[in-house]
């Protein structure tokens, strides 16, 4: 094999974790590689080594057979190492021409030779079937393009080596295809390129290897003919089969009413339109890989992006779910993933926070009256069992289940019908996972629907009484009763996908 | 039409739109006189308010140039009374000092990543000090230079008269328009203004590009105090207070948008013209309290805000740019 990029050993120590532990990774001229792994295995740092953006503390890096450190982005991209992030590292502001040239723009008595500047780009932008007016600027184009003409700029930089990081998360499939495209005609031209995607379909069409991380550590790769999905999934997930099943709980299949009901509902760009039924009482989990569209899918119920498709009914009513404001007025509740920016508001005392959404829904005019406040709060503090010498503690300072369990409270307050909880265990303490899970059953006992998303199967699959698998931002099994289980689970993840509709 | 301009030609549109008021009102206010004045008049602004535009693209603020114009007078009247230099070698020693007082504030605003806004502060109330330590009076200025230099003009056609101050001013206004939008220099400005992390990324050196911006206002702050001191012949420690409000309302009414990156050089030079436009017509009528141009700029000021946010939205919207804002704010957490 022709290593263009050879890493060994590569080791990134964080204060209290070891972020990549001796990871070799070896990049082929002419190849496309799948870097692969969940959040948190350690890909963004291993790019992160590899272009300099980060000091690695140990390993060696042979760029044709020469060793090689850059200290910076800049340096890695004259040693020809060139870097398309997710979000397209373009400034819109500026024409497409000037961030084609921007740093080496033809100069005629010192100012800028636009002419020549525009010929150049233009002449950069024909190898990508790219025929767009390079004088207007970047924001007038779509994603798609915008990510074409940063692919052009690091490629035009950089010829070695091309490091794409999730460059397809927010483009559709004809733009994907269009995309894989120019990487195809790249590779013809000897370039090496390394692909991260959580798209396993995607990976499969383009990548010739793969290498997976996990926990910081390369845990297996290879030809991607090679490596089946099931055994990708294992790897990814760290999941072993012959792991035994924990109990799944048992409950009679209840045919009550249906809490909300979602027909076709959907948000272009981002979840395809799914149907949902969710009974009073029930626990529906949400299950896939990372950028799946379990989020996404939350937050179109939740009207936090906003529907464009379908109808949706909660309790019996249809209601138009176009804001947060509206799902809350509808009886629902959303815990989100990330605590520390879209849930608790640090600074603010632990009653505080309790009362913001009662008191938002309330309306300023009618504050909550403050014994009655002190009464509420002091109850879910010894319901939720919360950690915390006084009620007037700032939430900040509390530890990451107690915080949970706030926002938990937060929306209990509200005493909604319906609850979506985003990834509830998720940075917490073993201790506290075990509360939460108690909570959420308890809370499922006293009539609550519940709708969980959580990379925890085993958790998951303990809980649900349902569990839906999203991939590629569309729902792609539903297993029930019996059928719960967390190899069931991995399974239709894995599953190869039925005939793409799209090519 | 590219939607960036359209700021720019609403001012324009406004300006002809006045103009025409004016003009049916009082027909004598469209000669080249009026013209001439009105140029001469606002030559310090128009100065001050073209270095402030630059500040502004590239994402920042300079609130000192009031003061450093009133400095500028006061250095200037106070040189020429107690040593024997020539005003011309005043004038280049003046513009030094301004450079290089905009130079340092550049500088502490990038190395200690200090917010502009607190940064120029401090720079006004230094620069408004000094002048009251040069002198509390008013100061005269006179030197056959200064005379030789406020009695020349152009005579235009229908005897109006575009005096060397004025023309100063438009070549200000016509070789920064050049420096910005034609010059690779322009672009580093209008992308550090756009983003200045990603401008980073793509290679530009964000410190040295800041540095240079705060540089050129004061060096046009100090080219506008020359300007003012000619104009007025006297340097006076309490003049021009609150003219970089001034300045920056011309730049907003110009097109430029506040938060950096985008916007057009000349647009602030009819924004300029506009506020002047406005005193103009105050001095035809001869009724209204002069103070009614400041309601009309509040009100104008006013419009363009709301003009830029609704073009703002406009365009974030088509590039589906909410969950995009988010995570660069995110991002923008996680570095800081």
């Amino acid at each position: 094999m022709d290593a263009v990029l050879e890493a060994r050993g590569i080791t990134k120590r964080f204060p209290g974790t070891v972020a990549l532990d001796a990871v070799d990774f070896t990049l082929a001229r002419g190849e496309v590689h799948a870097l692969l792994g969940e959040n948190g295995a350690g890909k963004s740092t291993l790019i992160k080594c590899l272009t300099g953006a980060y000091a690695r503390d140990g390993g060696t890096v042979l760029l044709d057979g020469r060793p090689v450190a850059p200290r910076s982005t800049a340096d890695a991209q004259a040693l020809g190492i060139g870097t398309v992030y997710q979000e397209v590292n373009l400034l819109p502001n500026l024409t497409v021409a000037e961030n084609l040239m921007l740093g080496r723009e033809p100069r005629r008595l010192g100012l800028t030779d636009r002419r020549g500047a525009g010929r150049e780009a233009a002449r950069l932008l024909a190898d990508y079937d790219l025929d767009i007016d390079v004088t207007r600027p970047l924001d007038a184009y779509s994603v798609a393009v915008q990510q074409i003409v940063a692919i052009a700029r690091a490629v035009s930089l950089s010829d070695k080596v091309l490091i794409l990081d999730e460059p397809t998360a927010s483009l559709d499939a004809a733009e994907v295809e269009r995309l894989f495209g120019i990487l195809r005609r790249l590779r013809g031209r000897g370039l090496a390129i390394v692909f991260i995607s959580h798209f396993l379909d995607q990976v499969y069409a383009i990548a010739d290897r793969l290498t997976v991380l996990r926990n910081g550590r390369n845990v297996g790769g290879g030809p991607a003919a090679g490596v089946d999905r099931l055994a990708l999934v294992n790897m990814m997930l760290g999941h072993d089969l012959a792991q035994a099943e924990t109990g799944h709980r048992a409950r009679a299949p209840d045919d009550g009413p249906p809490a909300a009901q979602f027909r076709d509902f959907g948000r272009s760009g981002r979840v395809e339109p799914f149907d949902l039924t969710i009974r009073k009482g029930e626990i529906v989990g949400l299950a896939g890989l990372l950028g799946s569209g379990r989020t996404e899918m939350a937050e179109a119920i939740f009207g936090i992006d906003g529907s464009d498709s379908g109808t949706a009914e909660v309790g019996g009513t249809a209601r138009r779910l176009d804001s947060p404001r509206a799902a809350i007025r509808a009886g629902m509740g959303f815990c989100p993933e990330d605590r520390k920016t879209d849930g608790i508001v640090a600074d603010l005392g632990v009653r505080e926070n309790m009362m913001l959404a009662l008191q938002a829904r309330r309306g300023w005019t009618r504050p909550v009256a403050r014994r009655e406040q002190d009464r509420m709060v002091a109850d879910y503090i010894r319901r939720l069992d919360i950690r915390t010498p006084h009620a007037e503690k700032r939430v900040g300072e509390l530890s990451g289940g107690n915080q949970q369990k706030v926002i938990l409270a937060r929306w209990l307050l509200m005493n909604p019908g319906f609850l979506i909880l985003d990834e509830p265990t998720r940075g917490i303490d073993v201790g506290a996972h075990a509360e939460i899970i108690r909570v959420i059953e308890e809370l499922c006992d006293r009539g609550m629907s519940l709708l969980v998303i959580s990379s925890e199967l085993d958790e998951l699959a303990a809980y649900s009484d349902r569990v839906i698998v999203m991939r590629d931002r569309r729902q792609v099994a539903e297993l029930a009763g019996a059928a719960v289980s967390t190899g069931a689970i991995v399974a239709a993840i894995a599953a190869a996908p039925q005939q793409r509709t799209a090519p | 039409m590219n939607a960036r301009l359209l700021p720019f030609v609403v001012t324009c549109g406004i300006f002809v739109l006045a103009y025409g008021l004016a003009w049916l009102q009082f027909p004598a206010i469209l000669s080249t006189r009026v013209i001439g004045n009105l140029l001469t008049d606002n030559a310090y602004l128009g100065i001050v308010a073209v270095g402030m535009t630059v500040v502004i693209l590239s994402g920042g603020i300079d609130l000192s140039v009031g003061a450093v114009i009133a400095f500028s007078g006061v250095f200037i009247g106070v040189m020429l009374r107690d040593t024997g230099l020539h005003p011309y070698a005043v004038f280049v020693l003046l513009l030094l000092i301004t450079t290089l007082f905009g130079l340092a504030m550049g500088a502490v605003i990038h190395l200690l990543e200090m917010p502009p806004f607190i940064v120029t502060l401090a720079g006004m109330f230094m620069a408004r000090g000094a002048a009251y330590v040069l002198s509390i009076d008013s100061i005269p200025i006179r030197h056959p230079a200064i005379e030789a230099i406020q009695s020349a003009y152009w005579l235009m056609p229908g005897k109006g008269r575009l005096t060397l101050i004025a023309g100063l001013m438009l070549l200000t206004v016509a070789a920064v328009t050049l420096l910005i939008h034609r010059s690779p220099f322009g672009t580093r400005v209008m992308a550090v203004g756009g983003d200045a992390r990603t401008a980073r990324l793509l290679g530009v050196d964000v410190g040295r590009t800041t540095v240079a911006v705060y540089g050129l206002s004061g060096f046009c702050a100090g080219l506008a105090g020359v300007v003012f001191a000619v104009y007025t012949s006297a340097g006076y420690s309490l003049a021009t207070v609150g003219t970089e409000l001034d300045a920056i309302a011309a730049v907003v009414i110009g097109g430029t948008l506040l938060t950096g990156g985008s916007g057009f050089v000349p647009g602030t030079l009819v924004g300029v013209l506009i506020m002047g436009l406005i005193q103009t017509y105050i001095v035809f009528d001869g009724t209204l309290s002069s103070w009614w141009t400041k309601i009309v700029i509040g009100m104008l000021l006013f419009g363009f805000v709301a003009l830029q946010k609704g073009l703002v939205q406009l365009r974030s919207r088509k590039g589906g740019g909410r969950r995009r804002a988010r995570r660069q704010s995110a991002q923008g957490r996680a570095a800081a």
